[in-house]
C-alpha cells in the first residue's frame, strides 16, 4: 500500500516531532519539522521509492505539507 | 475625500513627485544625518493619503495594484531611500492584510481605518533566539477564556517603531506549538508597550530607525491574522517584500544614474566635447541599470498575473520563489555595482558629502541591501529549491 511506503520515507527524512504513527494523513508536516531542505531530501526519496519524476509545476509547498497531499501527487504522476 | 478616491495613478505619481522634490529630498540630508525617522515626509503622505494607496476602494483606498506600489517605491528610492524603505515596509504589512484577511471583520474595518486614519504599519518578525529565521517564533500569543490575548516578543529589529500607529507580530498560535506554528497578530497603539534594547546608528538606512526592542502587548483574539502565517508568508510577505524593494532599489539606483549623466552633461558643456571615457562608462552603466530593471519587471510581472488570478498558491511554486529570491540577491549587489559606477563617472563631487552631485548616501545605504535579510540565508534556500526543480 502506497500509504504506508509514503510514510516510511517520511519517517527515515523528516526528523519529525512526533512519531510517524500519531501523524495523521492530513496533519501538516511543516509544523510537525519538515522544512525546506529536508523537503528537497523527501522528494529524492520519493522519486526513488516510486520511479517518479516531479514536476516542476508541482514542486510546492501544498504537495509535500501532508502524507495525502503526497498521495495524490505521486498518483497523478503515476497515471 | 471622495474627489481624492477618484484621483488617477498619474495623480498620485505626479504627487509623490512633487512631495518628493519639495518634502523628502530636502529632509532626507536631516534624516540621514541624526538618524531619524523622516516625519516630515510621513505627515506629506498622510495628509495626501498615500498610505491607503493599496487598501481596496472599498475600504477608501486607490485600490492600486502591486505593480503600481511597486512604481511609487521606486519613485521615493530616487528621493530618499530610508523614507522609500519605510514606505515600503508599511506596504508590505498593508498587502497581507488586504490579501488575507477580507474575511475578518476586524480587518476589514481596519483596512478602512488604515484609510481614514493613515496608519503607519510596523512589522516585528524577527526574534532573538531564532537565528533570522522568519519562519521560527519562540514566543506566543496566549488568548484567555474571554478571548483577550497577551503577548510578549524580544525583537531585534523593529523598523520605525516608534513613530508606527499598529505593529504587526509574528508569533506561535499557543504556549504548546511548535517553533513554525505561526500567526501574524496586530497590535495598535496603545495596547503596547516597547522596551528598547538596541540602538540603530548604521551605515545607511539609518531614518528607517530599526532598533531592537522587547514589545509586550495586549489585544483580543479578533486581532489575530485568521490564516496561518506560512501562508500569508509565501503569498504576499515574500513576494511584496523583494519587489518593492527591488522596485525601490532600482529607484535609488536610478538616481545615482541621473546624476552621472547630469555631470557628464556639464563636463560636455564646459569642453564642448563629448567626454569619451566618462560618456562610455554611463553607457555601460545604464546596461547595469537596463539588467536590475529587466529581472524586476520581469518577476513583477509574474507576481500581478497571480494576483489577478486569484490563485496565490501559484506563489509557492519553486519556481517563483527562485525567480523573487533572485531579485532580492542581484537587485541588491548591482545596486553596489551601479552607485559605485555611477560614482566613477561623477569623480571627487560624488565622493563629496555636500553638493549637488553627492553619491555617499546612496552608496552607504546601497550596501544594507544585501544584508537586510541576509543574501547568503535567501541563496541558501534557492540552493535546495534548485537541487529540485528541473528547468529555471
Amino acid at each position: 500500500m502506497s500509504m504506508d511506503r509514503i510514510r516510511a520515507i517520511v519517517a527515515q527524512t523528516v526528523k519529525l516531532s512526533k512519531d510517524i504513527s500519531d501523524i495523521s494523513d492530513n496533519d501538516d508536516l511543516y509544523s510537525l519539522g519538515l522544512t525546506s531542505l529536508t523537503t528537497v531530501n523527501l522528494m529524492l526519496s520519493i522519486e526513488d521509492e516510486f520511479d517518479i519524476e516531479f514536476d516542476d509545476n508541482m514542486l510546492s509547498r501544498q504537495t509535500f505539507e501532508s502524507i495525502t497531499s503526497l498521495a495524490e501527487a505521486i498518483d497523478e504522476l503515476q497515471d | 475625500m471622495e474627489a481624492l478616491a477618484q484621483r488617477t495613478f498619474e495623480d498620485i505619481k505626479a504627487t509623490l513627485h512633487k512631495l518628493g522634490t519639495d518634502v523628502v529630498a530636502p529632509a532626507a540630508i536631516l534624516v540621514d544625518q541624526d538618524a531619524r525617522f523622516p516625519e516630515e515626509a510621513f505627515a506629506a503622505f498622510r495628509e495626501h493619503q498615500l498610505l491607503s494607496t493599496y487598501i481596496p476602494q472599498e475600504f477608501g483606498g486607490d485600490g492600486l495594484s502591486i505593480s503600481q506600489i511597486c512604481e511609487l517605491c521606486r519613485i521615493l528610492g530616487s528621493y530618499c531611500g530610508s523614507t522609500a524603505m519605510i514606505f515600503a515596509m508599511h506596504q508590505i504589512q498593508v498587502a497581507c492584510i488586504v490579501h488575507h484577511a477580507g474575511g475578518s471583520e476586524y480587518f476589514r474595518q481596519f483596512m478602512a481605518r488604515i484609510h481614514s486614519e493613515q496608519l503607519l504599519l510596523a512589522s516585528a518578525t524577527t526574534e532573538i533566539g531564532v537565528g533570522g529565521d522568519l519562519r521560527s517564533s519562540i514566543c506566543h500569543v496566549d488568548v484567555a477564556d474571554d478571548g483577550n490575548f497577551t503577548l510578549e516578543k524580544k525583537a531585534p529589529v523593529i523598523s520605525y517603531a516608534l513613530n508606527a500607529d499598529a505593529i504587526l507580530v509574528t508569533c506561535r498560535t499557543n504556549a504548546e506549538a511548535p517553533a513554525s506554528d505561526q500567526v501574524q497578530v496586530v497590535l495598535n497603539k496603545g495596547q503596547y508597550e516597547l522596551e528598547p534594547i538596541s540602538g540603530w546608528d548604521t551605515m545607511g538606512f539609518r531614518g528607517t530607525c530599526s532598533s531592537g526592542f522587547v514589545i509586550k502587548g495586549t489585544g483580543h483574539k479578533d486581532q489575530i491574522q485568521p490564516m496561518p502565517f506560512s501562508q500569508i508568508l509565501a503569498h504576499s510577505m515574500h513576494p511584496v517584500s523583494h519587489l518593492t524593494w527591488g522596485s525601490l532599489w532600482t529607484g535609488l539606483a536610478q538616481g545615482a544614474v541621473n546624476k552621472a549623466r547630469q555631470s557628464v552633461r556639464d563636463m560636455m558643456r564646459r569642453s564642448n566635447e563629448l567626454p569619451q571615457i566618462t560618456a562610455t562608462r554611463l553607457a555601460e552603466l545604464d546596461e547595469v541599470m537596463f539588467s536590475m530593471k529587466g529581472g524586476l519587471f520581469s518577476a513583477l510581472e509574474e507576481y500581478q498575473d497571480i494576483l489577478d488570478s486569484g490563485n496565490l498558491f501559484r506563489a509557492e511554486k519553486y519556481g517563483f520563489s527562485i525567480q523573487v529570491n533572485n531579485v532580492k540577491t542581484r537587485c541588491s549587489e548591482m545596486i553596489v555595482d551601479i552607485i559605485s559606477r555611477a560614482m566613477l563617472i561623477v569623480g571627487i563631487g560624488g565622493y563629496r558629502n555636500d553638493g549637488k552631485y553627492s553619491l555617499c548616501r546612496e552608496l552607504r545605504d546601497a550596501y544594507g541591501a544585501a544584508l537586510m535579510v541576509n543574501n547568503d540565508r535567501i541563496r541558501g534556500h534557492n540552493a535546495t529549491m534548485q537541487v529540485a526543480i528541473r528547468e529555471s
